[in-house]
């Protein structure tokens, strides 16, 4: 179709094999390689109705559609990923035709393949680490059976809980920055994304007190796992999550700007 | 590509781990006549109803006690009879 506009998922180096003839992305259109001058952009056509400037705009407001497109966009990311290492572009990346897209491998050569070098080889895991709603402040001081006895019983005791509440929090904080600096140093690089909450989220969670991504060589992501592993109960009423391995999405930045 | 061997195709991803990746990480690019950065921006200002929403049980990093401001949200929300 001459209407349709061009999706760009990610940018690599140029890859050894073609792309799974079954793979779909985003509209279930299937993805293709579009090299330029060393580099190549992986493109899907889009339609207009779709990701014009405006429907994008309006389009991206409905979080089904949201949902549908982003895992459509990280379906092609990973399985680029099991062949290079990609560099993967923001959800909703379009251009207006192939030669869009060509100038902009040209315009963005050197940034991209400096972003390109410094993800060779390496792979994200992402780490949460959750402070349980009541089970921390139960854990740090149980709480007296039986109903309060008077007044000041009770706000003693409610004194206590509150004490005990910020006690875990605090704990969780300090847990959280010892463990986001043991696998920093371990780490090629590290980021810390704002803490997760709300809808999206499982309610019963609890609070969500580090929320950070580490970029680490494939071939040392297993001994990575291990140390995440390690830190795993070593605290009442924390959990430690890990997810991964992503594509490098959370270290796209330009190296040389910072 | 997508075999059940291949440590990438796992199980379904969490959508708020995916957001926080796809909407706030992925290399932003000065794109062609569709989407340029202003629109990026554009994007993420339309996404405010999501992000907000998602964004509202954050815990304020301010004391407990000034949560009580969080009444004077309703000032901002247009009334219906005013228009």
């Amino acid at each position: 179709m001459t209407d349709d506009l061009r999706y760009v998922y990610a940018v690599c180096r140029p890859l050894d094999a073609p792309l799974h003839a079954d793979l779909t992305g985003v509209g279930g259109a299937p993805p293709r390689q579009l090299a330029h001058d060393g580099l190549v952009a992986v493109v899907g056509p889009v339609p207009e109705r779709d990701f014009g400037r405006e429907q994008l705009h309006a389009r991206l407001e409905d979080l089904d559609w949201l949902a549908a497109t982003a895992r459509a966009h990280q379906s092609v990311v990973a399985a680029l990923a099991t062949v290079t290492c990609p560099l993967p572009l923001r959800l909703g990346t379009v251009f207006r035709d192939d030669s869009g897209v060509r100038a902009m491998l040209q315009d963005e050569s050197d940034r991209l393949r400096r972003i390109l070098d410094r993800i060779d080889g390496q792979v994200e895991w992402g780490v949460k680490v959750w402070l349980g709603a009541e089970s921390a402040a139960e854990a740090a001081a149980p709480q007296p059976s039986g109903a309060p006895e008077s007044g000041r019983d009770y706000l003693r005791r409610r004194r206590a809980g509150n004490a005990a509440r910020e006690q875990s929090a605090a704990r969780a904080e300090a847990f959280a920055r010892q463990l986001h600096e043991d696998l920093s140093r371990y780490a090629a690089d590290a980021r810390l994304h704002p803490p997760q909450s709300g809808p999206l989220t499982d309610a019963g969670s609890g609070r969500n007190v580090l929320n950070s991504a580490y970029l680490v060589p494939r071939a040392r992501s297993e001994e990575f796992l291990e140390l995440v592993g390690r830190a795993e109960g070593t605290l009442p009423g924390l959990q430690v999550e890990v997810t991964g391995p992503w594509a490098a999405y959370s270290f796209t930045d330009d190296p040389e700007a910072s | 590509m997508s075999g059940a061997g291949d440590p990438f195709a796992q199980r379904e991803i969490a959508l708020v781990d995916l957001l926080d990746r796809l909407l706030a990480g992925g290399v932003v690019l000065a794109g062609d006549i569709t989407l340029r950065i202003a629109d990026v921006d554009l994007v993420r200002i339309d996404l405010k109803a999501l992000i907000s929403s998602v964004n509202a049980q954050v815990p304020a990093p301010w004391p407990e006690g000034l949560e009580g401001l969080g009444g004077l949200e309703g000032l901002e929300r247009p009334e219906r009879e005013a228009s």
